[in-house]
């Protein structure tokens, strides 16, 4: 498999990346590169190997459901751009 | 075509937001209504480094969905990541469960127009919610409060199984009442606790479904209802029209009570999810899954079912009664209390007078002032003749208002008991018969309406504790007798 420069540029859309001019083609060169590798391990005998959903087969722990956490909102919003009444503020978006 | 020809289908997704007190993946609180950002922590606002840990108590709340809905609980579930951008979504990406979630298939019941119908579900997952934008009043700025970010819901996906708004709107109020019994969620719509989207197609019977349009975010049933009969009459003369139906996501906006597309990127919907490697799988026990099957309350078809066979209701009582839990038990400690014999007139006072006394006053079941034991004492003096129905409406009201602790007392202290002694009741009636001379004369010339009039004047002058029975057979023994 490998990807078209169309493909490569919707993904940089959808992940909010900007690509320059010759970054395209130099992105999907470094992308198919990797498809590649992934095709090689796709041709180990792997029939009847349940997938792993994890690098490591364990299972996650839980936490008891209780408040834990106090309010630090002064101490987040102080590196926040620009902050109202508690809130933090956005360039306005609306759909 | 014409429009009878034209089936809607409709399938439901639903979150409910799960009744605990922490977020699903942080220890930060979930209470409603605190200001803005005090309950987002560092997890819930995505600083670097932090991880988050699952809440057990929100798993708990999804084994209970699916055992409650006979659903495949998973004994291995994964994490994913939902990728998009919003400000009010820190990470870029919405924790939630793709191919595998923690509950799969399952079925509710609905009735609609006394007609039972099956509705499939085809999961439900464990998600975190979003915050929350605000739009208005920070000059051209969006406020964004996180407090909600990273609260725990099950999102409720039903197959495309419904033929109508009604049912649709059947089906989302058995899934609120269900998730309350079962305690998983407060089902608060107006804050948000309970949201319903609803994916709406039309076809001609039998032919593959048609493209379908999504409506966003309806928070009332009334609303369910009027966006989806909206939507398909729109969908149908589309295509009436010769239009193909394009898919989309669309708003309802109930003051127009239409609906519309939303603008938004085709590529929206792209959400490239993939495992979170953040959370490795999570692992349900067989022994955790039995030990929360043991602690599930009787399910409100079960109690029907029961109520029907124990005590005689019919299936339309059954199921007003187990609406909801705090009115099953209300009703079940009344007729324990009054006898299962008295069961009908339990039911009907449960139903009657004193869910009309709540509405009218905005109370819930759990506080009305008037207990089940009392409500018992009531339709039991009711049972024995003690007091008329009339009478009883008295008792309750005194009851209600704190006036005595039974109503026996009631009875008592206002001399309430009906007249059983046929002496003194024959001695009232003579006095309305020597009393009404031209009612007897009426009567006795053939007119039934002078008969009514004369048990009137009866019932009044005993203040209505007369058995109305006894003044009926006592007053036509004493008229058609031997004058």
């Amino acid at each position: 498999m490998s990807l078209s420069l169309d493909q490569i540029r919707r993904i940089a859309d959808l992940a909010r990346i900007a690509l320059a001019p010759g970054e395209a083609e130099q992105t999907r060169d470094q992308l198919n590169g990797i498809f590649g590798l992934i095709e090689a391990m796709q041709s180990a005998h792997t029939a009847g190997v349940e997938p792993m959903a994890h690098a490591q087969d364990l299972a996650q722990r839980l936490r008891e459901d209780a408040v834990t956490e106090t309010d630090r909102r002064a101490a987040f919003q102080r590196i926040a751009p620009q902050i109202e009444a508690g809130l933090y503020l956005v360039p306005k978006v609306i759909e | 075509m014409p429009l009878a020809d034209q089936e809607i289908v409709i399938g439901l997704e639903v979150h409910a937001q799960l009744n605990t007190v922490s977020k699903i993946f942080s220890g930060a609180s979930t209470a409603f209504g605190a200001a803005p950002n005090s309950q987002a922590c560092a997890v819930d606002i995505a600083l670097p480094g932090v991880l988050p840990v699952l809440n057990r108590e929100a798993v708990a709340c999804a084994i209970r969905f699916g055992l409650a809905v006979g659903a495949d609980i998973a004994p291995r579930s994964v994490f994913a990541r939902k990728n998009y951008f919003y400000p009010d979504l820190p990470k870029g990406y919405q924790i939630s469960q793709y191919e595998l979630p923690v509950v799969a298939g399952g079925a509710l019941t609905i009735t609609v127009d006394g007609h039972e119908k099956q509705v499939r579900l085809t999961r439900a997952h464990l998600e975190e919610d979003a915050g929350k934008s605000l739009h208005e009043d920070f000059h051209g700025m969006t406020g964004i409060d996180l407090n909600r970010a990273g609260t725990p819901l099950l999102e409720i996906v039903s197959e495309p199984d419904m033929r109508s708004a009604a049912e649709a709107a059947a089906y989302a109020k058995k899934l609120h009442e269900l998730v309350r019994w079962i305690g998983i969620c407060d089902g608060n719509m107006q804050e948000g606790s309970f949201r319903c989207d609803a994916n709406v197609s039309v076809r001609r019977p039998g032919a593959p479904l048609g493209t379908r349009r999504e409506i966003k975010n309806l928070n009332s049933f009334r609303f369910l209802e009027q966006a989806i009969h909206y939507e398909a009459q729109w969908q149908i003369a589309e295509i009436e029209e010769g239009r193909a139906i394009r898919q989309a996501t669309v708003l309802f906006d109930p003051d127009s009570g239409e609906t519309r597309a939303m603008r938004s990127k085709e590529d929206a919907h792209d959400y490239r999810y993939f495992p979170d490697p953040d959370l490795l799988p999570l692992e349900i026990s067989a022994a955790w899954k039995s030990e929360i099957e043991a602690s599930m309350p009787e399910l409100p078809a079960a109690m029907k079912t029961r109520f029907e066979r124990d005590y005689g209701l019919s299936a339309y009582d059954a199921a007003a009664l187990t609406a909801a839990r705090a009115t099953a038990a209300y009703f079940e400690q009344t007729v324990t209390a009054a006898g299962a014999g008295n069961a009908k007139l339990c039911a009907n006072w449960v139903m009657g007078e004193l869910a009309a006394r709540l509405n009218r006053e905005e109370r819930d079941i759990a506080a009305a002032p008037l207990g089940a034991a009392q409500l018992a004492g009531l339709v039991a003096r009711i049972a024995d003749g003690t007091i008329s129905g009339k009478i009883a409406k008295e008792v309750f009201d005194a009851l209600w208002s704190g006036e005595g602790a039974s109503a026996d007392a009631v009875i008592e202290a206002r001399g309430l008991k009906q007249i059983s002694d046929t002496g003194a009741l024959e001695k009232i009636i003579d006095d309305v018969l020597a009393a009404n001379p031209k009612s007897v004369e009426e009567f006795r010339a053939g007119k039934e309406k002078a008969f009514n009039a004369l048990v009137g004047q009866a019932m009044k002058a005993t203040k209505g504790k007369a058995n109305p029975q006894q003044v009926n057979e006592l007053l036509k023994q004493k008229l058609t007798g031997p004058a």
